[in-house]
């Protein structure tokens, strides 16, 4: 079966600086990909790339088959997005926000509602749902993200530090979630917490200076003697000052 | 259409923040009292609106910059711009949306100006139809306006930089065909005396609150909002991820 996310020699140049550099990998249905780096790595680039925000440089990137250049509405229906810190309109309530997303995603009536209800109850913000999002706190807002993210129950996710800012029980579900929907779905998440890699993530793929390192299973990747920490600092900590 | 559900979360935008609140009720004062005092509403002894149209085009020189300044610098801020734009819409909806939303708003400011129709009604027997004119006039440069600063809004994230750009550039618009900037360019580059004439907002806005309503004026604003809309998805599509 082919891949649900194909990206082929992905690069994005800023001027003379080069971000993402000839970046290739797919992600398969059942997969839940890590995507580790240091910051500036160019994680956050490419996952902008592949949601059709950043127009790349050179190279493409395909969503269940639907190049994100070429036909970017349709790569985007398939395509659960959460950006980098999550944002969402501060003055709309967490309904009337989750009712907007739905609405452009071409949901009507009752079926409209029922999205927004399972996105509400998958995230857990049933207490609050009439207020509005500026009032919320930072892992409100976060699961708020998610909720915008998992509402049309997409094919492909693709989640830019999902858990930054939860305290660890709410991490602790977020996990789960993502545990949960694995099996049907081609999940790509960023973090900079290498546990969860461990715990939620079927591969891992480690980059800096805007390359790729190493992409292989978290047991892989990390011999006997060595924890996955040692393993990320061995190779991102010379490709450093090239970043910097 | 996509494009009217951005229209309709922005419309509710306005009035969630006192931003609406704020923008109307200065309108509605200004107009009123521009009308009366400046205007000589009633010293002329004409049942008309000739006064206040006069002045609204002005007072939007200025205050539909203060509106549209957000428009994009506000999602650009947020980050909201990333989340909007990797939905599954065409980005021009996206930019039809917005401009949608805030013409609509303007169009609620002018309604509420409805007291001076009914005054000019009690007081004379004017010409409705020249009045209709004259609002249609006045909706068409809010229109042009919007599109201008909608595209300024798109090429900052600094709200106040929108706002003098976008006032600086209606300015050339709205002055464009006055006697001044004609005879100055008529002496010494007669062909851009031309130029500024045609694309004169305020001639054309004249003619309307004359009560003519002429094609190629409608024709006119329809082409110079879709010239500043075009430039306005332009510019988020190459510049939305700076």
């Amino acid at each position: 079966m082919a891949a649900l996310i194909e990206i082929e020699r992905l690069t994005k140049r800023f001027g003379a600086f080069t971000a993402v550099d000839d970046v290739s990998f797919t992600v398969a249905r059942g997969e839940v990909v890590g995507f580790l780096g240091p910051n500036g790595a160019g994680k956050s680039t490419t996952m902008k790339m592949l949601s059709g925000f950043v127009t790349p440089t050179a190279g493409t990137a395909r969503i269940c088959g639907k190049d994100v250049v070429d036909d970017p509405v349709a790569a985007k229906r398939s395509l659960g997005y959460l950006p980098e810190g999550a944002p969402t309109y501060p003055e709309m309530t967490v309904t009337g926000f989750l009712d907007f997303v739905a609405r452009i995603r071409g949901y009507r009536g009752i079926e409209r509602k029922e999205r927004v209800e399972d996105a509400i109850d998958l995230t857990q913000l049933e207490g609050v749902r009439l207020q509005p999002i500026e009032t919320l706190s930072k892992g409100f807002k976060r699961r708020v993200g998610l909720a915008q993210a998992l509402l049309h129950d997409p094919p492909v996710l693709v989640l830019d530090e999902p858990t930054d800012g939860l305290d660890p029980n709410q991490k602790h579900e977020v996990r789960q979630l993502i545990r949960r929907m694995a099996p049907e779905k081609a999940i790509l998440i960023s973090t900079h917490i290498l546990e969860e890699v461990e715990a939620v993530c079927t591969r891992a793929i480690i980059i800096a200076g805007g390359k790729v390192l190493a992409d292989d299973k978290p047991s892989a990747l990390t011999p006997t003697d060595k924890t996955l920490e040692e393993v990320f600092r061995e190779l991102t900590v010379p490709a450093q000052p090239e970043a910097a | 259409m996509a494009a009217f559900t951005v229209a309709r979360r922005e419309l509710a935008g306005y009035f969630a923040t006192p931003v609406a609140y704020v923008f109307i009720v200065i309108f509605l004062m200004m107009a009123g009292a521009l009308t009366f005092t400046l205007g000589g509403f009633f010293a002329r002894g004409q049942a008309d609106l000739g006064p206040f149209f006069t002045f609204v085009p002005w007072l939007f020189l200025f205050l539909v910059p203060a509106l549209t300044m957000r428009l994009w610098a506000e999602e650009r801020r947020l980050g909201t711009i990333e989340l909007l734009l990797t939905l599954p819409l065409p980005q021009w909806q996206a930019v039809l949306g917005k401009f949608l939303a805030a013409w609509a708003f303007c169009a609620i400011a002018l309604v509420l100006t409805f007291p001076l129709v009914l005054t000019v009604n009690y007081l004379g027997n004017p010409d409705n139809g020249v009045i209709a004119a004259g609002y249609l006039g006045c909706l068409l440069v809010a229109g042009a306006f919007l599109a201008i600063g909608a595209s300024m809004s798109a090429m900052t994230k600094n709200q106040v930089i929108a706002f003098v750009l976008a006032v600086a550039v209606c300015f050339v618009f709205a002055v464009a065909g006055s006697p001044i900037i004609t005879e100055f360019l008529s002496q010494r580059l007669p062909v851009l005396a031309e130029v500024a004439r045609a694309v004169s907002i305020t001639e054309r806005f004249n003619s309307l609150t004359r009560g003519v309503i002429a094609l190629r004026d409608v024709v006119f604003f329809a082409s110079f909002m879709g010239f500043f809309l075009f430039l306005n998805a332009v510019v988020i599509d190459h510049r939305k991820a700076d």
